[in-house]
């Protein structure tokens, strides 16, 4: 019988083997494993495996790409690649951890905006992927009485991705690196929001101040329009919450808004 | 057989516009799933349009049919879903595994033909069949290691699968070639004992030499126009077994869509003139 259940794991045992030579061809293997990964061609499995993961990182990374350059890239994906194999065959989402993984990896210790500028390229990837959904128009705002404001509560756009950068001027660096390669003007080195989201069928960018990002935190968080207007208030107290609201709106941040009951 | 399918291509993002507008007589465009399983946004919408004008076949890469595992669920309930969306004449997928332990690897890795294999790979056959209501046409892969454990021949491998899930095979005649040469076969020999009754689609695609072995070891890149060995290959096929919807697949260096339907025009050519006038027994859809 011992026979029989040894014999019936024998494609398992393979499997698990040839996935790790994969990774780590001189690790200690069976004889039928050390029989193929000698010849040449096992370097053909091993490299296409390498290669589809660092051209979907490439991919998904422009701007960080186009900051460090391809080779430079190219190097830094197939470290990330060694511990993050893709989770899903979905490659259009890989790289998930890229941005973490870009944050504690020491040749980049001197670029520290790299890592937030990955989350950008990667917020870029999840609002393009995202459900549809018909963004929240004005309209629907404008015709609430003051007395509902504290019972409404506006859900961000499915596709909606945003951040605060407190340091840096992230948006700036990863907009320039993404599509606006023509500006060369001085960029100030101050604190920049981004908000990036697909109302329609082309995902849009736009500059977020730090009012902006804590309105959305908190109308994301399930809070009200009145708590989002604090929160917006404690972290600037001299936002202007129409024009904040308005270009929200404009931009297509929110999908559903919900008016409690009295 | 879908006897409105001539030949086909692989359609690429930057030629959307142009494959939509296409018209070519019997023309068809093939995709990797994978590549749409998205909840939303252009994608979907751009295939949307193509489909509105086009038969669709679903060919893909990751079910992982060989490992010995049950498919992902989750991975067969997204196909399942692109399947009833967009009603494609062709649904395919490979005789390889790529997702092991719940990492996926983008290749189609290979493995021994033994007993064990078969049934696992059977069962997993059928239980994509049974999710997705339909026949699924499964592929002979490209070989470039010496096994010493095989049980089975290729052909009679893919025969048993035919036999024991009613699937039906995709014949790739590059990976033919590639894989004779690669392990010092005889394609024609090969080519010749398919069973063309199965086979529901053919595939034809570029190889390139491995950059240090050079044209002892050819691999299946797709990256390169077919090659004329190749396409001899494909003309003694559809001599003997009639016309089969064909695809001219290319993923990297991929030319301008003109490009592309040049070489389609190859293939849509042989299947109207030595394709029809082969006559062949073809299992009824």
């Amino acid at each position: 019988m011992q026979v029989v259940a040894q014999e019936s794991n024998r494609l398992r045992r393979f499997q698990q083997q040839f996935a790790r030579a994969l990774m780590d061809p001189v690790a200690g293997a069976s004889d039928e494993m050390a029989s193929l990964v000698v010849q040449p061609a096992f370097a053909i499995y091993r490299n296409t495996v390498h290669k589809g993961c660092i051209d979907a990182l490439q991919a998904n990374f422009p701007a960080v790409t186009r900051l460090v350059g391809e080779q430079w890239m190219r190097a830094a994906a197939a470290v990330f690649v060694q511990a993050n194999l893709p989770r899903t065959p979905m490659l259009l989402e890989y790289g998930e951890q890229f941005a973490a993984f870009l944050a504690g990896f020491p040749p980049a210790a001197d670029l520290p905006y790299l890592s937030d500028v990955a989350r950008l390229d990667r917020y870029w990837t999840e609002a393009h992927v995202a459900r549809d959904e018909v963004p929240l128009g004005a309209d629907r705002i404008t015709v609430l009485a003051p007395a509902e404001l504290a019972r409404t509560t506006l859900r961000p756009h499915a596709s909606a991705r945003w951040a605060w950068f407190d340091q840096q001027p992230i948006f700036s660096i990863w907009s320039r690196n993404r599509h606006d390669a023509a500006d060369t003007s001085e960029m100030e080195w101050r604190g920049e929001g981004a908000l990036i989201v697909r109302p329609v069928d082309s995902v849009q960018t736009t500059a977020l101040s730090h009012a902006g990002a804590a309105f959305l935190d908190t109308c994301a968080a399930g809070g009200s329009l009145t708590d989002a207007a604090l929160a917006a208030l404690e972290v600037d107290a001299t936002a202007d919450l129409s024009q904040l609201m308005t270009g929200l709106l404009t931009a297509g941040a929110f999908g559903q808004i919900e008016t409690a009951p009295r | 057989m879908n006897s409105h399918l001539s030949a086909g291509l692989g359609l690429k993002p930057q030629h959307f516009d142009a494959a939509r507008d296409c018209r070519a007589d019997g023309l068809w465009f093939e995709i990797h799933p994978e590549n749409y399983m998205v909840e939303g946004g252009p994608r979907l919408a751009w295939l949307q349009a193509v489909r509105a004008q086009h038969p669709l076949s679903l060919h893909g890469v990751a079910m992982s049919l060989a490992a010995d595992v049950d498919p992902d669920p989750a991975h067969l309930a997204r196909f399942k879903r692109l399947v009833e969306r967009f009603e494609p004449a062709l649904v395919s997928e490979h005789l390889a595994w790529s997702t092991w332990d719940g990492a996926y690897r983008p290749d189609l890795l290979p493995f021994a033909r033994t007993l064990e294999a078969l049934l696992r790979i059977a069962a997993n056959i059928s239980r994509v069949q049974d999710a997705l209501k339909r026949r699924i046409a499964i592929e002979n892969p490209s070989h470039y290691l010496y096994f010493d454990g095989h049980e089975f021949g290729e052909i009679e491998f893919l025969a048993e699968l035919v036999r024991r899930t009613g699937c039906g095979l995709l014949l790739d005649v590059n990976n033919v070639f590639v894989s004779a040469r690669n392990l010092d076969a005889d394609p024609i020999v090969y080519l010749d004992a398919f069973p063309g009754a199965f086979v529901e689609e053919i595939h034809l695609a570029g190889h390139s030499v491995d950059p240090n072995l050079g044209a002892a070891l050819l691999i299946d890149s797709h990256d390169a126009p077919v090659a004329p060995e190749v396409w001899a290959l494909y003309e003694r096929l559809v001599t003997r077994i009639g016309a089969r919807p064909t695809l001219i697949e290319r993923d990297d260096n991929v030319p301008a869509f003109d490009e592309l339907l040049a070489e389609r025009a190859r293939a849509h050519f042989t299947i109207n003139t030595v394709g029809v006038s082969a006559r062949h027994a073809v299992r009824a859809a």
